[in-house]
């Protein structure tokens, strides 16, 4: 009977925490999305691709064997043709006997800081413009909207071909042709999407407790269109990408002699039957960019819109 | 109906008028001189002088853009300044290679998209819808006109089997329609993919299959009537879109249509013949996405429009 005790005579040894009654570990949605992104083997494809782009762009003089500009004179056949890939010129040489593989890194640098400033600011203008329409709607949201529907109807193209002609060759003058038309599909969505954020109760309660109107868009609102702010702009590279490449293959892009995937693909056309491979690797460059991009904003997109999540 | 349409032919009329002013003041800020592209790199100045004078180029821009539109209401696009010949011509001249182009690229997009959507959704998980997901997405990022090149250097060169570039007959319209496509294929193929599989988990389905169906007339009679709905819209959209959008394919095969046409008047600072394009090409687009929408209206009765 001695080992019989009242309960709370012992000091009771301090009992193991099981699992359910821990904390729940904080986990917050971004780094949810990090985690499921991580798990789709095609995202992260995507994503290795893009960041491989962005080493090779950002360290272009480190990886470029040589000057992207410099004319080899052994870079040339005798009758002045480009010479095929070989031991010196890895991918071969192009029309003025320039090392391709470093037109290539070069143009790479130059490529994707056009479409992702074009994009920076076409997205820019989006939120604006989308922001102003969802968050004020009535006469604006009116006005805003119609003006997105006839952007959205131009022919495009040829839009983009009259004012890269009449503006100056310049990179300046290829990012605002680009941006120009690429705001209005991105700010019909945002301006959805903000529709329906404005009408939930964070809103109301930071506008109950006076939070002014510009304060709340930028506080409250804005954070919540990140998401989709995010996934944009990734599955927007691509077709910057693409109309960089094709406003330089006109002649109205990048001004040579600086390299872009464009630029070069142009300075192949005229000899692509003697010499494919001026030709044929910047227009691979572009493929894998947009392959990469294309890939990573699909991911991201199942990522971050957690009612998508599998 | 009626009304509907009715709304949307003014909606058209606007897009197209906002097009014209867009492009018209487009032309305006610009800092070249038409006339002195037009007289060329050896004219004088009394020469630009008169080519100004010539196309009235001296007036205000004001008086310019009404007058533009004046001619447009009385059916007068104008003369290009490059070629003296009317707009009109040069549009209509330009429009049937553009619209052969534009199908057969339509064809051929429908053709490979269907064919690899549905085989993809058939074979869920199996390695063939793999092999075709990847194809899909290599595709998609295919850039159209160096893929164009690549099948001008492999199929007109190598191999020579179809023309190097031209306008003429079936054998040229391989190539470009190909080389159009092929990637836009990839959008095709996704979409019928997710579509087909979402049909096929249907009652009716599992009833037809139930009747003892073979899956081929299963996929044929129930499964693609209704997945073809939402194809429908988009093909009729990218064949607007094609009619005066594919200039750089068209510059790579050499083939005469609307936006290699307006891409050399634009090159050539020749406003009259942009202005013109742009006003056509839009105006395509605009009915084309209204017959769709009838269309589509049509097909999917739970679809009211209004």
């Amino acid at each position: 009977m001695s080992e019989l005790s009242f309960p709370g005579s012992q000091a009771t040894p301090p009992r193991q925490l099981d699992a359910l009654e821990r904390a729940p570990k904080q986990r917050s949605y971004w780094s949810d999305a990090w985690v499921s992104l991580l798990c789709d083997r095609v995202a992260l494809a995507g994503g290795i691709l893009v960041v491989l782009m962005f080493f090779l762009a950002v360290g272009a003089d480190w990886f470029a064997p040589y000057d992207p500009l410099k004319q080899f004179p052994e870079g040339l056949t005798a009758r002045g043709a480009p010479i095929e890939p070989n031991a010196q010129f890895l991918l071969g040489t192009d029309n003025l006997g320039r090392d391709l593989l470093s037109r290539l890194i070069w143009g790479g640098r130059i490529s994707l800081t056009v479409s992702i400033l074009a994009n920076l600011v076409s997205l820019a203008v989006a939120i604006v413009v989308g922001g102003a329409a969802g968050f004020l709607r009535g006469a604006v949201d009116t006005f805003v909207m119609r003006t997105v529907d006839i952007a959205l109807s131009f022919p495009t193209l040829i839009l983009q071909i009259a004012l890269a002609t009449v503006l100056p060759p310049s990179i300046g003058t290829v990012i605002v042709v680009i941006s120009i038309f690429a705001w209005a599909y991105p700010a019909r969505v945002f301006r959805g999407q903000i529709l329906s954020i404005r009408e939930r109760s964070f809103v109301e309660s930071a506008r109950s407790i006076g939070a002014s109107e510009l304060r709340i868009f930028v506080r409250h609102i804005l954070p919540q269109l990140l998401p989709t702010i995010v996934v944009y702009f990734t599955i927007r590279v691509p077709s910057a990408i693409l109309t960089e490449a094709s406003l330089s293959f006109l002649g109205l892009g990048v001004p040579p002699p600086t390299p872009s995937w464009g630029n070069m693909i142009l300075s192949g056309y005229q000899l692509y039957r003697q010499a494919p491979w001026v030709v044929l690797f910047p227009g691979f460059a572009i493929m894998i960019a947009v392959l990469g991009f294309n890939l990573l904003g699909d991911g991201l997109r199942d990522a971050l819109d957690p009612r998508e999540r599998r | 109906m009626s009304n509907y349409i009715l709304r949307r032919v003014f909606w058209i009329f606007l897009v197209m008028f906002a097009a014209i002013t867009f492009t018209f003041f487009l032309t305006y800020v610009i800092p070249a001189d038409p006339a002195a592209q037009i007289a060329g790199p050896t004219a004088g100045a009394r020469e630009i002088e008169n080519i100004r004078k010539d196309l009235a180029l001296d007036q205000p821009v004001h008086v310019q853009y009404f007058n533009y539109l004046g001619n447009l209401l009385r059916g007068d696009l104008g003369r290009s300044w490059m070629f003296r010949r009317p707009v009109s011509d040069a549009i209509l001249g330009a429009l049937p290679a553009s619209f052969m182009l534009a199908l057969a690229a339509g064809i051929v997009e429908l053709l490979i998209g269907a064919i690899i959507g549905t085989i993809s959704a058939v074979y869920r998980y199996h390695w063939i819808d793999r092999v075709s997901m990847i194809f899909a997405l290599i595709a998609l990022s295919l850039p159209s006109f160096w893929f164009g090149l690549i099948l001008l250097y492999v199929f007109g060169f190598l191999i020579p089997i179809f023309p190097l570039g031209g306008y003429g007959g079936i054998q040229h319209l391989v190539l470009p329609a190909l080389a159009v496509g092929i990637p836009y294929s990839a959008w095709y193929a996704r979409m019928l993919r997710s579509s087909i599989r979402e049909i096929l988990g249907e009652d009716y389905v599992r009833t037809a299959r139930a009747k003892g169906q073979r899956d081929f007339r299963v996929i044929l009679k129930h499964v693609m009537p209704n997945a073809l709905i939402p194809v429908v819209t988009m093909w009729g959209m990218d064949l607007g879109r094609f009619i005066g959008g594919l200039a750089l394919v068209e510059v790579i095969f050499g083939w005469p249509g609307l936006g290699w046409q307006a891409v050399q008047a634009a090159k050539n600072l020749d406003v009259p013949v942009v202005m013109g394009s742009v006003l056509f090409v839009s105006a395509i687009m605009s009915v084309m996405n209204l017959i769709v929408d009838i269309v589509y209206g049509w097909l999917d009765p739970r679809v009211r429009l209004s």
